[in-house]
């Protein structure tokens, strides 16, 4: 019998740079369609859930369904309040690369409201395990911007002490855990923390974030896999922008399915949400860390969102997709539309909006002076090269005193 | 005290370190209820709960991820992997993750985890049960490699790894687990409990991780070795006749260069011994750090007796192993040179 021969499938995106992008095709329910199940509901109930897409907000911004998480105006202003200056931040920060100021940053725009709504429906003593696109976790949880500006610039005051490539912070007083340069390790060290807090009888959840290319990462499968055998309470999410740098979601493995219907096959209830819509990141993010909170075990949220940004300082995307694919992206801008939703509900106002914006760049610009009084990169070079030997080990060992004697007498050309 | 096994001894550690501080949780592949492959956590179980001593999934990667983020948390996971052939998995956590931690946080976070892991040829174990490679953990900056001889400081060192503030590579050599193995394959093995150091104190103790250990005092040559290897320099020092001073250096990192300075100045002569391969082997450290510190008092070339450059073969096992009688040989050698 002959046989056609094998043919090798690669994945491709849907355009390429001068091509136009068709979403067309992306299957967007409409916002309130889901209802919203009980937080014990048993997993194998909840499998439509990794397959559809969680929506509060309609297209006229108005909050429907039973999603709708039903937050005060106040704390709606809190969280548009809280995406704007990460936004600002962000766009500051770029503008200060390069100016040379600092060698690296990484925008998370268009992801705003993962970050600032998960934080907001967290509680303050839970554990966060991000990845290097979270900032808005530290924004929202109050963390000073200054101490971020310091570890960018890794300047006299760097709580880094200069040891750590810029953005990869770490704040323990802010539950917010050191962000690691390798992809998907935190994920089954979130999913530790976890075992730990419910060993130890706290009433702590544990949190982590990896983009749609790191759950190809061997450490995304050993997490779900521990979640599910010790009921660990984690929240696991997986920020769905599109791109792993160069390469669209498809290379990852999301051509055919969803990157929330992979949680199902470890018997781990998932929820796919609109990772633009504030309000549906909140209320299942609340869904979620209730759950685990309840003994009932880790929750994958797959949050469907696009990478706005270049991937880093050092990319250009013009190089791999249409330079105006995030402006055609049907779920549109997070901050937007939660301006919109507040404006409906005759919460805001334009003119609130832009004293808010001037508010918020001076916010930014005063905690940048502060900062850079502190120097920026190499400007002063930094005045304690010996403290490179700290911290390697709780004491430092005779080899390393001896290699900061080495080294120190080197710098005074002895 | 006790007679005990290094088996008997690694468990009571544990025994002892968990009814000290309810931190310490032990887990890995088979270590709760069963009780381990080795048998190392038997009754640990039963005598602490389910929650404190229990089986994990098939996932190095996956012990050393959740143990880490335990660490964080403030616990002191003790987790096994099942042979050191197959840490592979877990070695990003260990490396990125477990070693840079306290660096990168600059101490905000750390992970006092160790982990046990039985290393070691001599018992037909082939490709992927009998490596010892311990010079890969001890190349990288933020780890304790520690490897015993013997039951008083298996136990000693381990209580020692336990209570460290940061991660503890703690190698077990499975083919001294129930005897002194010299090498002669071909000759019954005597127990532990025939030994001196098979006399294990049953309550807590420890023996200081970076402390090497002078074995047999001897004048005309300093053999530096760790693990079962020590006992196969025991027996090459006898056989050979040569007035060999014999050290184990039961830390490999932190490593007591003191100890090994002082002997190699001593004798002016140096064999380094290891069954693991000997390109960039820990013996290349040794010989480095013994030719820097001693080059004025060497009366020779530093000689290093250690596995072959091939993978462990399975049926060539004793001509694989460095047995006394290649130790012997260049104890010889170095003599005469």
């Amino acid at each position: 019998m002959s046989r056609a021969p094998l043919q090798l499938h690669i994945p491709e995106p849907k355009a390429r740079p001068g091509g136009v992008t068709d979403f067309s095709g992306l299957r967007i329910p409409p916002a309130g369609v889901l209802a919203r199940p009980a937080v014990d509901a048993p997993s194998e109930q909840l499998r439509d859930y990794a397959y559809g897409l969680i929506r509060v907000l309609d297209d006229q911004g108005r909050a429907v369904g039973d999603w709708d998480p039903k937050l005060d105006a106040d704390t709606l202003r809190l969280g548009l309040r809280h995406m704007l200056l990460t936004r600002e931040f962000d766009e500051r920060m770029v503008k200060l690369q390069r100016q040379g100021k600092t060698s690296f940053y990484i925008k998370c725009t268009g992801e705003e409201a993962v970050a600032v709504a998960q934080a907001m429906a967290l509680d303050a003593g839970d554990m966060l395990f991000p990845s290097y696109r979270q900032q808005g976790l530290l924004v929202a949880r109050g963390c000073p911007l200054v101490r971020l500006m310091n570890q960018i610039f890794s300047n006299t005051r760097d709580p880094l002490k200069g040891r750590q490539l810029p953005i990869m912070y770490s704040e323990p007083d802010y539950g917010f855990f050191s962000i690691s340069g390798n992809l998907g390790t935190q994920y089954p060290q979130a999913v530790g923390w976890a075992m730990a807090s419910a060993y130890s009888g706290d009433t702590r959840i544990a949190a982590a974030w990896v983009g749609d290319g790191t759950t190809a990462e061997a450490d995304f499968h050993y997490a779900l896999t521990f979640a599910t055998v010790y009921q660990a309470p984690v929240v696991l999410n997986v920020v769905n922008n599109q791109w792993a740098i160069s390469s669209f979601q498809g290379i990852a493995g999301g051509e055919r399915t969803t990157f929330a219907a992979r949680a199902v096959g470890y018997g781990l209830p998932a929820l796919r949400v609109d990772g633009n819509d504030f309000l549906a990141v909140y209320a299942a993010t609340a869904w979620a860390a209730e759950r685990a909170r309840s003994n009932h075990g880790a929750t994958l949220i797959e949050l469907y969102t696009y990478r706005a940004a270049p991937h880093s300082t050092s990319d250009d995307p013009a190089g791999y997709r249409p330079a105006d694919e995030a402006s055609l992206w049907p779920l549109g801008d997070p901050v937007e539309r939660l301006k919109q939703h507040l404006i409906s509900l005759g919460e805001w106002d334009e003119q609130r909006h832009a004293t808010l914006l001037a508010e918020l760049a001076e916010e930014v610009m005063s905690q940048l002076k502060e900062a850079t009084s502190y120097g920026t990169l190499g400007n002063p070079p930094p005045n304690d090269p010996g403290s490179m030997f700290e911290d390697v080990l709780k004491e430092i060992p005779g080899r390393l005193v001896m290699q900061r004697e080495q080294m120190l007498a080197l710098r005074e050309g002895n | 005290m006790a007679r005990m096994n290094m088996i008997q001894a690694i468990n009571s550690a544990m025994d002892v370190a968990m009814g000290r501080d309810p931190k310490v949780v032990v887990f890995g592949e088979d270590v709760g209820y069963f009780g381990g492959v080795f048998r190392c956590t038997a009754g640990l179980q039963k005598k602490y709960g389910k929650q404190r001593c229990f089986d994990a999934p098939i996932s190095e990667g996956g012990i050393l991820g959740a143990a880490v983020g335990m660490g964080v948390y403030g616990l002191r996971p003790v987790v096994e992997i099942q042979f050191a052939d197959y840490i592979y998995p877990a070695f990003d956590q260990l490396v990125s993750e477990a070693a840079r931690l306290r660096y990168r946080s600059a101490g905000g976070f750390t992970a006092p985890l160790t982990v046990r892991t039985p290393c070691g040829g001599g018992i037909f174990g082939g490709q992927t049960h009998s490596q010892s490679p311990e010079a890969i953990f001890t190349h990288v900056c933020g780890l304790t490699t520690v490897m015993p001889s013997n039951p008083y400081d298996a136990k000693g060192l381990l209580l020692a790894a336990i209570e460290d503030d940061d991660p503890v590579i703690f190698f077990e050599p499975k083919r001294i687990y129930n005897g002194p193995f010299d090498g002669h394959h071909d000759r019954p093995l005597t127990p532990w409990s025939k030994h001196e150091l098979g006399e294990v104190p049953e309550e807590y103790y420890t023996v200081p991780l970076g402390k090497a250990k002078i074995l047999r005092p001897g004048e005309k040559v300093t053999v530096i070795a760790y693990g079962t290897m020590v006992h196969v320099c025991l027996a090459a020092a006898e056989e050979s006749g040569v007035d060999a001073e014999v050290i184990d250096l039961r830390s490999l990192l932190p490593l007591d260069l003191d100890t090994l300075v002082e002997s190699v100045k001593k004798t002016g002569r140096c064999v380094v011994v290891h069954e693991a391969t000997k390109t960039c082997g820990y013996g290349a450290e040794l010989v480095s750090l013994i030719q820097e510190h001693c080059f004025y008092h060497l009366e020779a070339p530093i000689e290093r007796v250690t596995g072959w450059d091939t993978p462990y073969p399975h049926a060539y096992e004793w001509d694989y192993f460095p047995g006394p009688k290649r130790v012997a040989q260049a104890l010889k050698k170095v003599l005469e040179d």
